[in-house]
């Protein structure tokens, strides 16, 4: 079965460079305002979206994702937002993914939360806290509904490690850039091309790193290794420094226009 | 068989398990196999006897409370006296055990959360007797509430970071020392205070801390010649309740009661009664029960007892709960302080308000099975870090 997400990497492939993946919680700033994001997002070239299912214990997320997090569930954001947010993203025409703790997923049903997720157009799931050893229901259920399994490696995972995780996944492999939570950072830290030169051993799949990618600079150095870049805190940012929500919109989609460009000079 | 001996992967029939982000993975396998090769050195045994010896003071001490007993129904209330132990709780064994272990494991650097400031404390004082950098953890709604244990970690040489996301309380707190590892765990060991958190956490805190039920079983049967017909304890994350019950798992004719913060009841909602009032789910790393919303979102906990106000249990708990070998009550804010003042007066001995859950425990206990009865409580801790918050809910001027 081949998702969007699949399609995507085949023809970012084709096109020598990486894909660009924005990451935006449900939610966030508000229930619309989400949505206008995700559309200011596509409008300024990302790829394909990650929508983060807000959570109450958000132990791999810094502080610019912890306050989104709290902003959205203060308005009392639900799974069926999740779910809204993934099919307006689908809808606008780009690659969708959910990004979601563990917890929610169980809580919603395994199967279910798998079957809603294809049902909205989303390509697959990237759960940061779902080790492989806790995986084997999940994975049935992804498989039962044609979407990706991804998992979430970083710096400290050995390569037998990597390559046990490297075979559950699918879609792509998350690269942590580094040895900690999300937020912005001034460099990458050269253990993320080191880690993809890992991963490239054990696995043909599309590698994406995220983590600490904020600016076009960042952008291209990633892709002159990584099939994809991921940038989350970075757009949040903008959007939590925003005096209004139109300037906050037009910040996204122009660092959005920046990243895409840094993500075609890469190589 | 009873005996909930964990797998390899640290389940407890459907609890427990890891859930972590993968850059943790490496951090808890070198942990669990320090854990395994310690277990069986006897170097690393003879050398935390001698410390429980030398420096927390076990065996502790076994008191019989008989005029305390008169409001609990006539029954024999023995209190395994963990708050005598250094740093004025049962925190302490873990803390010794964990903190060889960081030697062993070659670590510079220990990070804790901490609720009451108990598990701070002894990990502070561990640090200091080791050597170790220490870096607790703790919301800022309990800096608040035990500022005097705050006071005390940072006399010990150990730096206290304020919580102020989230609740601003334990669970916060265990998230915060959560991304601090993620950052530091080439040099950093968390040195988790409970029998939570992801495998090996709920089995080695357990094997640090079962110590009190050995001793305890051996007390009981000198004192009145027979096993107790009952063991409590207060259960928060479910330390020193798995401590003092593990021993007594084997014993079928031994009744094993932990005792939840009910706060301000469970039907309000305002408690901290996980397996009580909660549902099967995972939180930092396990899973277990939680109080949680119907997306799967934590649910904040309420109890006077900072120790006890957490939204998860151990794994274990969990799975004693539900093939039934122990059984699990709510006690409320008011009745653990009417046995917190009641120990108080008939004994000359000021509880942990924690611990006064388990004596209000003894009390309903007592008055159900009557003076033949033995009951084992596992006396936590004791209540100095509690006098402001005792003096403000009784209304004494300070």
């Amino acid at each position: 079965m081949t998702t969007t997400l699949d399609q995507l990497f085949v023809k970012v492939r084709a096109e020598n460079r990486a894909a660009l993946i924005a990451y935006i919680p449900a939610g966030f700033p508000t229930i619309e305002g989400c949505k206008k994001a995700i559309k200011a997002l596509v409008a300024g070239g990302v790829d394909a979206i990650e929508i983060g299912f807000p959570y109450s214990d958000p132990v791999m997320d810094g502080p610019i994702i912890q306050e989104a997090a709290e902003r959205s569930l203060s308005q009392g954001t639900s799974a069926a937002d999740v779910f809204s947010a993934l099919k307006c993203a689908t809808e606008a025409g780009v690659a969708a993914v959910v990004m979601t703790y563990w917890n929610p997923i169980e809580r919603y049903g395994v199967d279910e939360f798998a079957k809603s997720i294809a049902d909205n157009g989303g390509s697959g799931v990237i759960t940061p806290d779902l080790t492989i050893e806790e995986s084997d229901r999940w994975i049935a259920a992804t498989k039962n509904n044609g979407i990706s399994p991804i998992y979430v490696v970083a710096p400290s995972t050995n390569d037998s490690r990597l390559s046990k995780v490297t075979q559950r996944c699918s879609g792509f492999i998350y690269a942590a850039s580094l040895m900690g939570v999300t937020g912005t950072r001034t460099s990458i830290s050269s253990g993320a091309s080191d880690l993809v030169g890992r991963i490239r051993k054990v696995s043909d799949l599309p590698i994406a790193v995220g983590l600490g990618v904020s600016n076009q600079a960042q952008a291209r150095e990633v892709a002159g290794y990584a099939d994809g870049v991921i940038v989350g805190s970075a757009f949040i940012k903008c959007l939590l420094e925003a005096q209004t929500e139109e300037k906050g919109l037009q910040a996204i989609t122009d660092l959005a226009k920046d990243l895409a460009k840094g993500v075609r000079e890469g190589r | 068989m009873t005996t909930s001996q964990s797998t390899i992967l640290g389940h407890f029939g459907q609890y427990g398990g890891r859930f972590v982000p993968e850059a943790l993975i490496g951090a808890l396998e070198e942990l669990e196999a320090a854990h395994i090769s310690a277990l069986k050195d006897p170097i690393f045994q003879a050398e935390l006897a001698q410390l429980h010896l030398t420096y927390t003071g076990r065996p502790s001490i076994l008191t019989e409370a008989k005029r305390f007993a008169e409001y609990a129904g006539g029954a024999r209330i023995l209190l395994k006296r963990e708050d005598l132990n250094h740093t004025g709780s049962h925190k302490i064994n873990n803390v010794l055990g964990q903190a060889l272990l960081t030697k062993r494991m070659g670590k510079k650097r220990i990070i804790a959360e901490t609720g009451a400031g108990q598990h701070g404390v002894a990990s502070a004082t561990a640090a200091a007797l080791m050597g170790l950098e220490c870096v607790v953890y703790m919301g800022e709604e309990d800096t608040r509430r035990q500022s005097l244990n705050v006071a005390r970690m940072k006399i010990l040489g150990a730096e206290v970071v304020p919580v102020t996301t989230g609740s601003r309380t334990l669970k916060d707190a265990i998230n915060e020392a959560m991304r601090d590892w993620v950052t530091n765990v080439e040099t950093t060991h968390y040195l988790l205070g409970t029998v939570a958190g992801p495998h090996p956490f709920p089995t080695m805190v357990r094997d640090f801390h079962k110590i009190i039920g050995e001793e305890a079983k051996i007390q009981v049967q000198e004192l009145v010649g027979r096993l107790p017909d009952a063991v409590l304890a207060c259960v928060g994350g479910g330390s020193n309740a798995i401590g003092i019950f593990h021993d007594f798992i084997g014993d079928a004719s031994v009744r094993l009661i932990g005792l939840e913060a009910g706060g301000d009841g469970v039907e309000t909602g305002r408690h901290a009664a996980t397996i009580t009032g909660g549902t099967a789910g995972v939180l930092h790393g396990t899973r277990s029960y939680v109080l949680q919303d119907e997306n799967g979102q934590t649910v904040e906990s309420h109890s006077i007892s900072a120790g006890l106000d957490y939204p998860g249990v151990g794994p274990e708990h969990a799975y004693l709960h539900d093939i039934g070998r122990a059984e699990y009550r709510a006690i409320t804010d008011a009745q653990a302080m009417e046995a917190f003042s009641l120990l108080s007066k008939t004994e000359g001995i000021i509880p942990a308000i924690e611990t006064a859950h388990a004596l209000a425990g003894a009390i309903q206990v007592g008055k159900e099975l009557g003076p033949d009865a033995v009951l084992l409580i596992n006396l936590s801790g004791r209540g100095d870090k509690d006098v402001q918050t005792a003096a403000e809910y009784f209304g004494i001027p300070l």
